[in-house]
């Protein structure tokens, strides 16, 4: 076993431990915080596919911002614990049964068709170039790169009528 | 060198755990986190293509999926704030009004 296979199994160990912990706990701070732990998993695992970029994108936008939002929203509203009841009974067992066929569809399919490709790890110098991915998203992805703007501002605009028209609804 | 498949299979196996996550959880920020899980699945997807073929556009995609999920979860924080005033409660099983 190669010192990079060591690493990548105990990143997915944890990757995965921590998503279960996430589904599984009753607390949403904790939750969240489990979720925090899977995002840092899964940006070192980029930082071994040869992606330093991306992953610390991830490590900056999703374990710290997004997530931020997300603590900061559930101790505003106070929504630590909900009370689980169930109103119906058959829905869960059902939910986890068809969850579990579908991870085992998709690596029967992996199985039977990825068959022997490899990953090269460490990865080609070229890859982990962010200079090179800033001139890709300017050239090659300069329309789609200009619409995320367009979502960005959108997304801004959004939040803040959806807010705000809450206020001036309590006013009157 | 690593085979492929644990890259993906770990991918699948994230995706699967969002996507019960979304089934089973009745608080709505759960669910959020779970829909994360599931984007996360998708990025380790874009980014073991990357390495594989040797091609940047993989990453460049992340990034584009990075600012849509950072978008999608702006505005439905917002909304789960509104719903929140609303109703008292961020639980989905209240949010039948349209079958009533």
């Amino acid at each position: 076993m190669s010192a990079a296979l060591i690493v990548f199994i105990i990143l997915a160990v944890i990757a995965v431990a921590a998503a279960l912990a996430m589904l599984l706990s009753t607390n949403t701070v904790y939750s969240a915080l489990y979720l925090i732990i899977n995002f840092i998993a899964v940006g070192v695992i980029y930082l071994t596919l040869g992606a330093p970029f991306v992953a610390l994108a991830q490590i900056t936008v999703y374990a710290g911002a997004i997530m931020v939002l997300f603590l900061f929203v559930i101790m505003m509203l106070g929504a630590e614990k909900l009370s689980e009841h169930e109103p119906l009974k058959w829905q869960r067992p059902v939910a986890i049964v068809l969850g579990l066929a579908l991870i085992g569809e998709s690596v029967y399919a992996l199985v039977t068709r990825v068959g022997t490709a490899m990953i090269s790890n460490p990865a080609a110098e070229k890859l982990a170039d962010p200079k090179a991915l800033g001139t890709l998203l300017y050239s090659k992805y300069a329309l789609p790169f200009e619409v995320t703007s367009i979502i960005l501002l959108a997304a801004t605009i959004g939040v803040v009528v959806l807010t705000h028209g809450g206020k001036k609804e309590e006013k009157q | 060198m690593i085979p492929m498949i644990y890259y993906l299979g770990l991918a699948v196996v994230l995706f699967g755990l969002g996507l019960v996550g979304v089934l089973l959880r009745r608080n709505a920020l759960v669910i959020f986190m779970s829909l994360e899980l599931m984007f996360n699945a998708a990025n380790l997807v874009f980014v073991s293509f990357s390495n594989y073929y040797g091609l940047l556009d993989g990453q460049a995609l992340v990034i584009f999926v990075m600012v849509a999920a950072a978008a999608e979860v702006a505005v439905g924080l917002a909304l789960m704030v509104m719903i929140f005033r609303t109703k008292g409660s961020i639980d989905i099983d209240q949010m039948s009004k349209l079958k009533e």
